[in-house]
């Protein structure tokens, strides 16, 4: 007769405080922060002021920055679902579900600062240009994703409803993208101003730019990390309070 | 193939057979479908001047919801009477079971849009053979069957089953919404003009191709196969 | 019907089953042996049904290896639908087709011969010949309960899982679905059933097992049962059922 099996509980040094700060995660967070506050910095005193649209123009700076990560959440979700979707592995499920937790957010966020930067330029918050178009969507299939994950019956279910979403949704994103692209070439009257709202950068913008991506891109990596390493803890957790349990002699209901 | 193809026909003819007794998904469907239109020509306030914009989107919006509302009760039933589970126990592929309840999910589909066209060309004012039109409805229809199929066996497994084929559905489909609307307007030989309906046409039945390998193969994942 | 020699009839090894919220199956073992008929006890929740439905392959493990007459389910679940029946909690019947529809579309669905007159020998064996043209809707539980047998039994599969077939039975349905089940079992098939009424288990059962924290607790043939080590380990678990 099987003995019931302790949980696996991953092991920490003693002091909380101290191992998190020599670990590798907090050099990332270091690094974070301090590319965040130059990038501040850039994007606030260094760049130069636009000519044509002033200083709502330091906008694209984060606005950019923001929908890069907002589709690259949606890839890294993509990558997790399908390999969770192979392997079955948990902490592909927990990659998919981070990424896609940030990925809302970072949507959001785009979709926010994309009218804040349009209104004053072209004098009306939202115009279904494509790209922003194709955020709304993106966002609209995130926000299933998540759905889909709270409304599933159990855990186990979510985690593979949501994976073939995630390869569904990721596939389907590029063809919406062409749809509404044709779609609105088609409707030119109603595209006020041509073209990107960029217009074109100079040498210290494009650098500003690039700057912002990569301090963007490391605090997304840091939120991603922090974010899973959370979800560990939390399925831990569950374990020992499952075996506690057990020893209890407690009953077991679905 | 015959083997593949044998278990399809039967289930798509036994879903045929089923609706013909209990009449349970057409109908509503067709009567949801009235509505929407009714409503929307009295909410977009369609004039003579307008209705060459607006036939279009309208006609979708009402195919669409009408579709959504038949994939959702074609799932519900077979879930309350676990009909799904008899299905699954038969010695057959998940692929085929998966395209046996898409054609009978795409004929319903055709069948009320086969009927509410004519009564849309008579409200509208256009010709309704076209085959540029035919040709739209009918792969449109498949793309909505395609995705409607995976995510319907999707939905009627979670909580709150209503709301959450729709918010599934409407995002993953909006290429299909757009091409359809965009060729009907051209086909639809209204004073619109229209530039490349084939190019349209072409994106649908990219987004067919690509969902026709892709939802088999994930139902067989969602049915843990 | 192919089973290689000497493998046994079911064979489950470290089988795993979690859904996501606590792990229900947690390393079981299990063989059933050509000809038996095997009761599985346990308490609600313990995972009885479950374990059918692995064995059914309508889940799939987590981690673990189930042969169904010598089949790999990971390698060709639909050969082990081949030779398996399924009595399940619902009856899995279509309620606006008859019950001669209902049989000749999943005799259809399992490419059978001779369709017909399996029919009218399953329909026999449950008692449901006046009822052939009838709508199922219109059938008691009881009825459907037997017609879901008899698409069971349909394609005469050599392996029968039946999870608790006696719940939601009247006494005179119960009476004789215990004849029903007591000659198909006994007829050469092997049967795999769940329950949780210790009285029938051991009385329709050869062997006995209970399913306790997620593996088989206790196993025996009827005839060699410890009672004390039964009770013990059956009992323990609904005994703090609130």
């Amino acid at each position: 007769m099987e003995s019931v099996r302790t949980a696996k509980v991953t092991t920490t040094s003693s002091s909380p405080a101290r191992s998190y700060l020599g670990s590798t995660k907090s050099v990332l967070l270091l690094a974070a922060g301090a590319f965040m506050l130059v990038n501040m910095y850039l994007i606030f005193m260094w760049a130069p002021t636009e000519a044509v649209m002033g200083h709502v123009q330091r906008i694209m700076y984060i606005h950019v920055p923001l929908a890069w990560l907002a589709f690259l959440a949606f890839f890294i979700v993509f990558v997790g679902s399908l390999m969770y979707l192979w392997k079955r592995e948990s902490k592909w499920d927990m990659l998919a579900s981070s990424a896609a937790e940030l990925g809302v957010v970072f949507t959001s966020l785009v979709l926010i600062t994309g009218p804040i930067w349009g209104k004053p330029i072209w004098g009306i918050w939202w115009t279904w240009d494509a790209r922003l178009t194709t955020t709304l969507v993106l966002w609209l299939i995130y926000v299933s994703y998540l759905m889909l994950r709270a409304y599933s019956s159990n855990r186990s279910q979510g985690a593979l409803y949501s994976a073939v979403l995630g390869v569904i949704g990721f596939v389907d994103v590029p063809i919406v993208y062409f749809a509404v692209n044709w779609w609105r070439t088609q409707h030119q009257r109603l595209v006020i101003g041509s073209g990107s709202l960029e217009g074109s950068l100079n040498a210290d913008m494009r650098t500003t730019l690039y700057f912002s991506m990569v301090a963007f891109t490391l605090l997304f990596s840091f939120l991603l990390w922090q974010k899973m390493s959370d979800k560990r803890i939390e399925e831990d957790l569950r374990s020992i309070r499952y075996s506690k349990e057990l020893t209890r002699g407690a009953r077991i209901g679905r | 193939m015959k083997e593949f193809l044998r278990p399809v026909f039967l289930v798509t003819w036994k879903d045929i057979l089923l609706e013909l007794r209990s009449r349970e998904v057409v109908i509503a469907s067709m009567v949801f479908a009235i509505m929407v239109v009714v409503i929307f020509n009295f909410a977009l306030n369609v004039t003579p001047e307008t209705v060459d914009i607006l036939a279009p989107g309208i006609l979708w919006v009402a195919f669409v919801f009408a579709g959504v509302l038949a994939m959702s009760r074609a799932f519900v039933i077979e879930k309350d009477q676990g009909s799904l589970e008899g299905l699954l126990l038969c010695p057959v592929s998940r692929d085929s079971l998966y395209f046996g309840k898409m054609l009978s999910l795409f004929l319903f589909m055709t069948v009320v849009e086969a009927v509410l066209l004519p009564i849309f060309a008579v409200l509208f004012d256009f010709s309704a053979f076209s085959f540029t039109l035919i040709g739209v409805i009918l792969l449109a229809t498949l793309g909505f069957a395609t995705v409607g199929t995976l995510f319907s066996s999707i939905a009627v497994n979670t909580r709150s089953r209503e709301i959450m084929l729709p918010v599934l559905f409407f995002p993953v489909i909006t290429p299909v919404i757009i091409g359809a609307v965009e060729t009907s307007t051209g086909a639809i030989g209204s004073s619109v003009n229209v530039i490349g309906v084939g190019r349209w046409l072409q994106l649908i039945a990219v987004f067919d191709a690509v969902f026709l390998v892709l939802c088999p193969w994930a139902f067989g994942l969602v049915m843990e196969e | 019907m192919n089973c290689a020699e000497g493998t046994p009839a079911i064979k489950v090894v470290d089988l795993h089953k979690d859904f996501g919220d606590y792990p229900v199956l947690r390393g079981l073992n299990l063989t059933v042996e050509w000809g038996r008929l095997l009761v599985i006890f346990g308490a609600n929740g313990s995972g009885k049904t479950t374990l059918l439905k692995l064995l059914a392959t309508q889940y799939r493990p987590d981690r673990g290896e189930i042969w169904v007459g010598g089949i790999r389910r990971s390698q060709d679940p639909v050969a082990i639908r081949r030779i398996i029946g399924v009595v399940a909690h619902q009856p899995m019947l279509y309620q606006d087709m008859t019950c001669q529809e209902n049989l000749t579309f999943f005799g259809r669905m399992h490419g059978l011969d001779d369709i017909p007159r399996r029919i009218d020998d399953v329909l026999h064996k449950v008692g449901l010949e006046v009822r052939r043209h009838q709508r199922v809707r219109t059938l008691s539980h009881g009825m459907q309960k037997r017609l879901a047998i008899g698409r069971a039994i349909l394609h005469d599969p050599p392996i029968l899982l039946m999870d608790e077939p006696e719940s939601g039975l009247d006494q005179e349905a119960l009476a004789s679905m215990g004849d029903l089940l007591r000659m198909e079992a006994g007829s050469n098939r092997t049967a795999v059933m769940t329950t949780h009424n210790v009285d029938r288990g051991l009385a329709w059962g050869q062997e006995v097992a209970v399913l306790s924290d997620g593996v088989i607790a206790y196993k025996a043939d009827r005839d060699s049962l410890d009672e004390g080590r039964f009770r013990g380990t059956y009992l323990k678990q609904i005994e703090v059922a609130p």
